[in-house]
C-alpha cells in the first residue's frame, strides 16, 4: 500500500500542531506505520507553521515527497496556499475560511491575496476543496481555539478511520476541562462535512 | 506497548530505560524536548545547567561516580562544551557511562551556522553513532551507554531536526535498573582523571589505540548493516538520510550506518567490493566520504549531492536525476499552482512581549550600533525595528560591542542580551568590558525566563526544572558587585521609562547597564484586559505600528485626508501590555472596556 499522505499548515499559536499530532496518533491506532514531521522554533510567534503526517504499511521518510499530498488541512487561508504545489493529483483541499493578515510592517499594506485569487488557486490546485467556516464555528461553540479540532472532524469524516477511533485519541491527548468542547468541535466538524455532501 | 515518539521524546525514554541517573542540559532548538521529557522521570535528576560547557561537566562528573549520564545541547552548545569535550575522552569514565546527544540543524531552521557536528567525534577522538528513527534514538541511548562502559570512553549520540522533531512508532521497555543501589565511594585514579600534562601525556595512546579497537566493533555493531539488492547501486548512508535514500531508491544495496565514528572499514570494503557503483549520501559534510576514500575505497558522495541543506527524498531524486543516476522520468513533473508574490509572514515579537518597547526605543536613536545576540529579540533584525545589526553567537553581542569601542568606532555601541543568555556567557564579557576600560552600554533584556526555546528556567528565575524553589540570583545585585559606574533598571512595559533609561546610559561616560525588566507573555500574569482604538480620534499617524504588534492592524476607516487606514485592535490577540497607548501621540488607545 502506498502512504496516505497528510499536510498540515498555519500561522504559529493556530493549533497545527496538536492536530498533526492527533493525525499521526490516529494512524497508528489504525493500525499503520506512522511518521510525522514538524518545524518548531517559532511556533509561538505568528509564523509559518506545518506539520507533515504519513500513515502506510511500511513509512521510511517522514517527509511528504514532492507533490503528493493526498491531504492538505490548512488552518488559515494564505498559509494554506503556500503549499498547493504539494498537493497530488488525486488530493483534497481542508481549508479554513480565516484571513490572519501577516503584521503589518510599520504601518505599510500587506497584498493579502483577494477573494477571487484564492478562489482560483484553490479550484486549480485540486478537484476536491471544502472551504470551511471553522473559525465562525469555533466562536459558536464558544471558544475559537477549538478551530483546529473542527478541520480534524471535517478530515475524519473523508476518511475510513472510525471517528471513535479519532474520539479515543482526543480524549486520551485533550485536558479534562476542554475535552467535552473538542468532541463538540469534532463533531460539529464530521456533520459540516455531510451537510455539505448533501447540498 | 508501541507508541509514537518524537527523537527526543525517545532518547529521553532511553536514558530512563537504559538507567540513566542524571542529565544534564541548555535548552537549543532541536535538542531541548531530551531533558524536557527526562524531568518527567522520578529515577532521573535532570538539570538545566547555565551552558553546555557547565552541563558536560556535571554529566561527566556524574559519570565519575560510576553512575550512568547523559548531557544534551544543540550543535553550537557543542562548541561551548568542546573544552570538555576534549579532555573526557583522555579521563575516560572511571566506571560510570556518558552519552553526549548533540542536535545538528541541517537546514538551519533555527541555528546560527550548518554546522556539521559529526566532526566532533572524529576530532575529539570518541565513538559516535546515528539513529535514523524514534525507535533507533531509544535503542541508540542503550547501546551507546553499554559502549561509553566497556571501553571506558565517552560516546557521541548525534541527532538532526529530523530525527529529534520527527516522531515514529516506538516499543517502549521497561527500567533496567536497580534505583535502590547507592552512589559511590568515589574510585581515585589520578592516572587518569587528572588530565594536565605530564600524567595526560600517557592516556593520548591509550586514546588512539582505543579508537584502533572500535573499529572492529563497529565491523561488528549490529545496526551497522548490509541490506542487499540491485548490486549496480550501492548506498552508503545513515541517519534519516539513510530512510530518504531507501524511499528514493527502493532496489538498491545499502551499507547502513549506525556507528559511523569509527568507520566499520571492513564492512565498508566488503560491501564496496560487490556494488557496481558506490554512493555515499550524507547531509553536509562529506564526513563518510572521506574516511571512505581515506581506506582507499572509490566512492561517489559530494559530486552529486550538496553540502548545504537537508537531503530530503526531493533533493536526492532531482541531485541523483541530474547526475543521470535515477531515470529523469522517474521524476514526475513539479506543479506550479501556488500564486505569485504571496506575502511571507516572519516571525515577530508576540502580542504583549516586554522586549517591544526597549527596540521602540533604539528605533528612536541615531548613531548607534546595536550588536545583539541569541534570543527572541534576534527578531529586532527584521522589520519594524530593524535596528540589531550583528548577532553572532551566545554571549557575543557584549565583547562584539567593546571590539567596535577599542577600534575607535565613532557611533554609540549598545550589546543587548537576555537573561538566560546573560548567565549563560555574558558575564565574563561584561566584566572584560570593565576591566579594560570600555565604555558601552549593556541592555539586558530580563523576561524571567529562557523565552526561544519554550520558556526554561535558568539561575535568576528561582524555580527548578522540576519545579522546586531556587535561590533566585538578581540580576542588579550581582551587576552592582561589579563596581560600574552605571546600573539602572527600567519597567519593560514603561516605554518612556525604558527610553530614558537607555539616553542615560549611553551618555554615561563608561560602562553601563541597563536592565530592562518584564516578564515574557508566556510566564507573566497573564492577560487582564484588552485595548481599542478610538477611530474619531485616530489620525492613522501609523506610529503605534512601529511597535510593530501583530494585535494592531489596519481598520476599514480612513483618515480622509490622508488616505491612510486607521488603527483596530485585534481583541483575541491583544495581550493589554499598553504600549500602544503610550506611544500613541493623540491618546486614541485605551482600555477596551472604556471604548464607546
Amino acid at each position: 500500500m502506498e502512504a496516505t499522505n497528510f499536510l498540515i499548515s498555519g500561522v504559529g499559536g493556530q493549533g497545527v500542531i496538536l492536530a498533526s499530532e492527533v493525525i499521526a496518533t490516529v494512524g497508528l491506532a489504525a493500525g499503520y506505520d506512522v511518521k510525522k514531521s514538524e518545524i518548531r522554533g517559532v511556533a509561538q510567534r505568528s509564523g509559518s507553521v506545518a506539520g507533515h503526517v504519513r500513515w502506510g504499511q511500511e513509512v521510511q521518510s517522514p517527509i511528504v515527497p514532492e507533490g503528493c499530498a493526498d491531504y492538505l488541512v490548512a488552518l488559515e487561508i494564505l498559509e494554506g496556499l503556500r503549499w498547493l504545489d504539494e498537493i497530488g493529483p488525486e488530493g483534497t483541499i481542508i481549508i479554513n475560511e480565516q484571513e490572519i493578515p501577516p503584521v503589518s510592517m510599520a504601518g505599510e499594506a500587506i497584498n493579502y491575496p483577494d477573494p477571487g485569487m484564492v478562489k482560483k488557486a484553490l479550484q486549480t490546485a485540486a478537484e476536491r476543496v471544502f472551504r470551511v467556516p471553522a473559525l465562525e464555528m469555533a466562536q459558536q461553540l464558544g471558544n475559537p481555539r477549538v478551530l483546529n479540532v473542527i478541520l480534524l472532524g471535517v478530515l475524519s469524516a473523508s476518511l475510513s478511520v472510525a471517528p471513535r477511533v479519532w474520539e479515543d485519541v482526543l480524549r486520551d491527548r485533550l485536558p479534562s476541562r476542554v475535552l467535552d468542547l473538542n468532541l463538540k468541535a469534532f463533531g460539529r466538524g464530521r456533520a459540516w462535512l455531510e451537510e455539505t455532501r448533501h447540498r | 506497548m508501541r507508541v509514537l515518539l518524537s527523537g527526543n521524546e525517545a532518547i529521553a525514554r532511553g536514558a530512563y530505560e537504559y538507567g540513566v541517573k542524571v542529565v544534564t542540559g541548555y535548552p537549543g532548538t532541536p535538542s531541548t524536548e531530551v531533558v524536557e521529557n527526562t524531568a518527567r522521570y522520578e529515577e532521573i535528576y535532570s538539570e538545566w545547567s547555565a551552558n553546555e560547557k557547565v552541563a558536560l561537566d556535571v554529566a561527566i562528573g556524574a559519570a565519575y561516580t560510576g553512575r550512568r549520564a547523559m548531557a544534551v545541547m544543540k550543535m553550537s552548545g557543542l562548541n561551548v562544551a568542546a573544552d570538555s569535550l576534549f579532555y573526557v575522552p583522555y579521563t575516560g569514565v572511571n566506571g560510570g557511562a556518558l552519552l553526549i546527544v548533540v542536535a545538528d540543524d541541517p537546514g538551519q531552521f533555527s541555528s546560527q551556522t550548518e554546522q556539521d557536528s559529526r566532526r566532533y567525534a572524529h576530532f575529539a577522538k570518541l565513538p559516535m553513532i546515528e539513529p535514523s528513527d524514534s525507535q533507533e534514538a531509544k535503542d541508540f541511548v542503550g547501546m551507546g551507554l553499554d559502549l561509553s562502559e566497556k571501553w571506558d570512553t565517552p560516546v557521541l549520540l548525534r541527532t538532526v531536526m529530523r530525527i529529534s522533531h520527527c516522531a515514529s512508532v516506538v516499543e517502549l521497555g521497561e527500567r533496567e535498573f536497580d534505583d535502590t543501589i547507592p552512589t559511590g565511594p568515589f574510585r581515585h585514579d589520578h592516572s587518569k582523571l587528572i588530565c594536565t600534562s605530564p600524567r595526560s601525556r600517557a592516556r593520548h595512546p591509550v586514546v588512539e589505540a582505543r579508537l584502533e579497537k572500535l573499529i572492529e566493533v563497529s565491523n561488528q555493531f549490529p545496526s551497522n548493516r548490509l541490506e542487499w539488492g540491485d548490486l549496480r547501486i550501492g548506498i552508503v548512508a545513515s541517519g534519516p538520510v539513510y530512510r530518504y535514500a531507501r524511499e528514493v531508491f527502493p532496489d538498491a544495496s545499502f551499507l547502513k550506518l549506525s556507528l559511523t565514528y569509527p568507520l566499520p572499514a571492513a564492512l565498508v570494503r566488503e560491501f564496496a567490493a560487490e556494488v557496481e557503483e558506490l554512493l555515499v549520501i550524507e547531509e553536509l559534510d562529506p564526513f563518510l566520504e572521506e574516511q571512505i576514500r581515506l581506506i582507499g575505497v572509490d566512492c561517489q558522495g559530494k559530486s552529486i549531492f550538496p553540502r548545504w541543506g537537508e537531503l530530503t527524498p526531493g533533493v536526492i531524486k532531482h541531485a541523483a536525476a541530474e547526475a543521470g543516476i535515477l531515470q529523469e522520468k522517474a521524476i514526475a513533473p513539479r506543479r506550479h499552482v501556488v500564486p505569485e508574490g504571496l506575502p511571507t509572514r516572519s516571525p515577530t515579537f508576540c502580542p504583549g512581549c516586554p522586549h517591544r518597547s526597549t527596540f521602540y526605543a533604539l528605533s528612536r536613536l541615531k548613531n548607534l550600533v546595536v550588536a545583539g545576540d541569541i534570543g527572541c529579540y534576534n527578531l529586532a533584525s527584521l522589520p519594524p525595528f530593524d535596528i540589531v545589526d550583528t548577532a553572532g553567537a551566545m554571549g557575543s553581542s557584549v565583547g562584539v560591542a567593546h571590539g567596535f569601542d577599542v577600534a575607535g568606532l565613532p557611533e554609540s555601541r549598545v550589546a543587548v542580551i537576555g537573561d538566560s543568555t546573560l548567565f549563560h556567557t555574558g558575564i565574563p564579557p561584561i566584566l572584560n568590558m570593565i576591566h579594560n576600560g570600555g565604555s558601552s552600554t549593556v541592555i539586558v533584556l530580563d523576561n524571567h525566563t529562557t523565552a526561544m526555546t519554550g520558556h526554561q528556567d535558568h539561575p535568576g528565575v528561582g524555580v527548578r526544572l522540576g519545579g522546586e524553589r531556587a535561590t533566585k540570583v538578581d540580576i542588579e545585585h550581582m551587576v552592582q558587585g561589579w563596581g560600574l559606574g552605571h546600573v539602572r533598571r527600567a519597567d519593560a512595559f514603561d516605554v518612556k521609562e525604558v527610553e530614558n533609561a537607555i539616553r542615560e546610559a549611553l551618555s554615561f561616560d563608561g560602562p553601563a547597564v541597563v536592565i530592562v525588566d518584564g516578564p515574557c507573555v508566556f510566564v507573566g500574569p497573564g492577560v487582564t484586559r484588552t485595548y481599542d482604538v478610538d477611530t474619531e480620534t485616530c489620525i492613522a499617524c501609523g506610529r503605534c505600528h512601529r511597535l510593530g504588534c501583530p494585535a494592531i492592524v489596519h481598520s476599514d476607516e480612513v483618515n480622509t485626508k490622508t488616505g491612510r487606514h486607521k488603527t483596530r485592535i485585534d481583541p483575541v490577540l491583544c495581550a493589554g501590555c499598553e504600549m500602544c497607548a503610550q506611544v500613541c501621540p493623540q491618546q486614541a488607545i485605551h482600555p477596551a472596556d472604556t471604548v464607546e
